[in-house]
């Protein structure tokens, strides 16, 4: 049990798959303007990633493998990924519509999300055991919500201040996330 | 289309550069452009890619049927990547290696998509070829600027060679998360000074 705290504990804060690891940065820039969204698409991105984690490791084990087949894996994987994010769509839609509607426009964009593709690449290259894989892929997922939340809280501030022009929107966007990464990085030290 | 093919290539350079101008496909820049090898590496496959899968997208644009465009997309993205992950690791293996994880994510980048969707799937071959030439050559030179600022910075050298000589104290933040965030940041706010707007 110990071992996997200290896995979901390192995902969460160490190696944050947003400041750490520079992936899923578009929806990170684009969704955090607000701080609903932002937990909408903190919570989506949770929801997809722990089912794309554990079907691609799946896949992976039981029929790339065996069948020596790993180099179509980034085809395998990103087809598995946006058929498995219309289907959860298309189920939420009918059986749950109050999540559907707050997850709503936030399903279809985590399909070009890199950090779900890329989670589950890393699941596989490091390796990891299919209940490490679900502990990582939901606890990156959590840091990648923990992550969004904490800047659409700072991002909502800085709607209020007077920032130069060049540096409006994105550009300053970009460097309070750096500021912010530079928060995580401190926990460096603890690894 | 009243633009020519050169009108077509010279956007890419400057008025639809990415990642500046079109705020897509962050990640890779983010994270591999720790130097400038790395960054011109993952420009070039882009770059690669990009070319390949426009001239695809607009031979079949009258093929594809519009509900399952983006499948398609991805599919044809898909198989090039495949190549290029394939190729790299035959004939340039310590760069493939540094890149990891980066390149098999060229698919989710969301350039190429943009392109295939805005461009490539509504104009006829030739300009679609200047369009991925452009645009994929600006974000090559997006990607070795921001690697060089970096590398120089970061850990004193240029493509590996010393530039400041033994006596340099490399400045460690530039080469780690926090500074590819905020180099990024500062140059758009150049690149918007320059832009004057």
């Amino acid at each position: 049990m110990g071992d996997y705290a200290l896995l979901a504990i390192s995902c969460i804060l160490v190696n944050n798959i947003l400041l750490a690891q520079y992936l899923g940065c578009c929806p990170f820039m684009g969704t955090s303007k607000k701080m609903e969204t932002a937990i909408g698409m903190g919570m989506a991105v949770i929801f997809v990633l722990v089912m794309a984690g554990s079907i691609t490791w799946l896949i992976d084990a039981y029929v790339l493998k065996p069948f020596g087949l790993e180099y179509l894996r980034t085809i395998a994987f990103i087809l598995v990924i946006a058929s498995l994010v219309q289907f959860v769509e298309m189920f939420l839609r009918k059986s749950i519509p109050g999540l559907y509607k707050g997850l709503g426009i936030f399903l279809p964009l985590i399909t070009t999300n890199c950090a779900v593709m890329g989670v589950c690449l890393i699941n596989i290259n490091e390796e990891y055991t299919f209940i490490q894989s679900l502990v990582t892929s939901f606890s990156y997922a959590a840091g990648f919500g923990l992550a969004l939340v904490l800047f659409a809280g700072v991002r909502e501030r800085i709607l209020l201040a007077r920032v130069p022009k060049p540096l409006e929107d994105t550009a300053i966007g970009l460097v309070t996330a750096g500021m912010l990464a530079l928060a995580f990085f401190a926990f460096k030290g603890m690894a | 289309m009243a633009k020519s093919i050169t009108q077509e290539f010279v956007k890419g350079l400057w008025d639809e550069i990415p990642p500046f101008r079109l705020v897509l496909g962050l990640c890779p820049v983010l994270a591999v452009t720790k130097s400038v090898e790395n960054g011109l590496g993952m420009g070039v496959a882009v770059v690669f890619v990009l070319v390949c899968s426009n001239i695809l997208v607009s031979l079949l644009r009258n093929i594809i049927p519009s509900k399952v465009r983006i499948a398609c997309f991805i599919v044809i993205i898909a198989t090039f990547v495949i190549v290029v992950e394939l190729l790299m690791q035959a004939y340039t293996y310590p760069l493939f290696l540094k890149l990891g994880i980066f390149i098999p994510l060229i698919v989710v980048n969301c350039v190429l998509l943009g392109r295939a969707e805005a461009f490539a799937y509504k104009n006829g071959v030739i300009a679609s070829i200047a369009d991925g030439l452009g645009i994929g050559i600006g974000f090559t030179i997006s990607l070795t600027a921001l690697g060089a600022l970096r590398e120089v910075f970061g850990s004193g050298t240029f493509f590996g060679i010393s530039v400041f000589g033994p006596s340099f104290q490399p400045f460690t933040f530039m080469v780690e998360a926090p500074g590819a965030f905020v180099c990024l940041g500062l140059m758009l706010c150049m690149m918007n000074l320059a832009g004057n707007k």
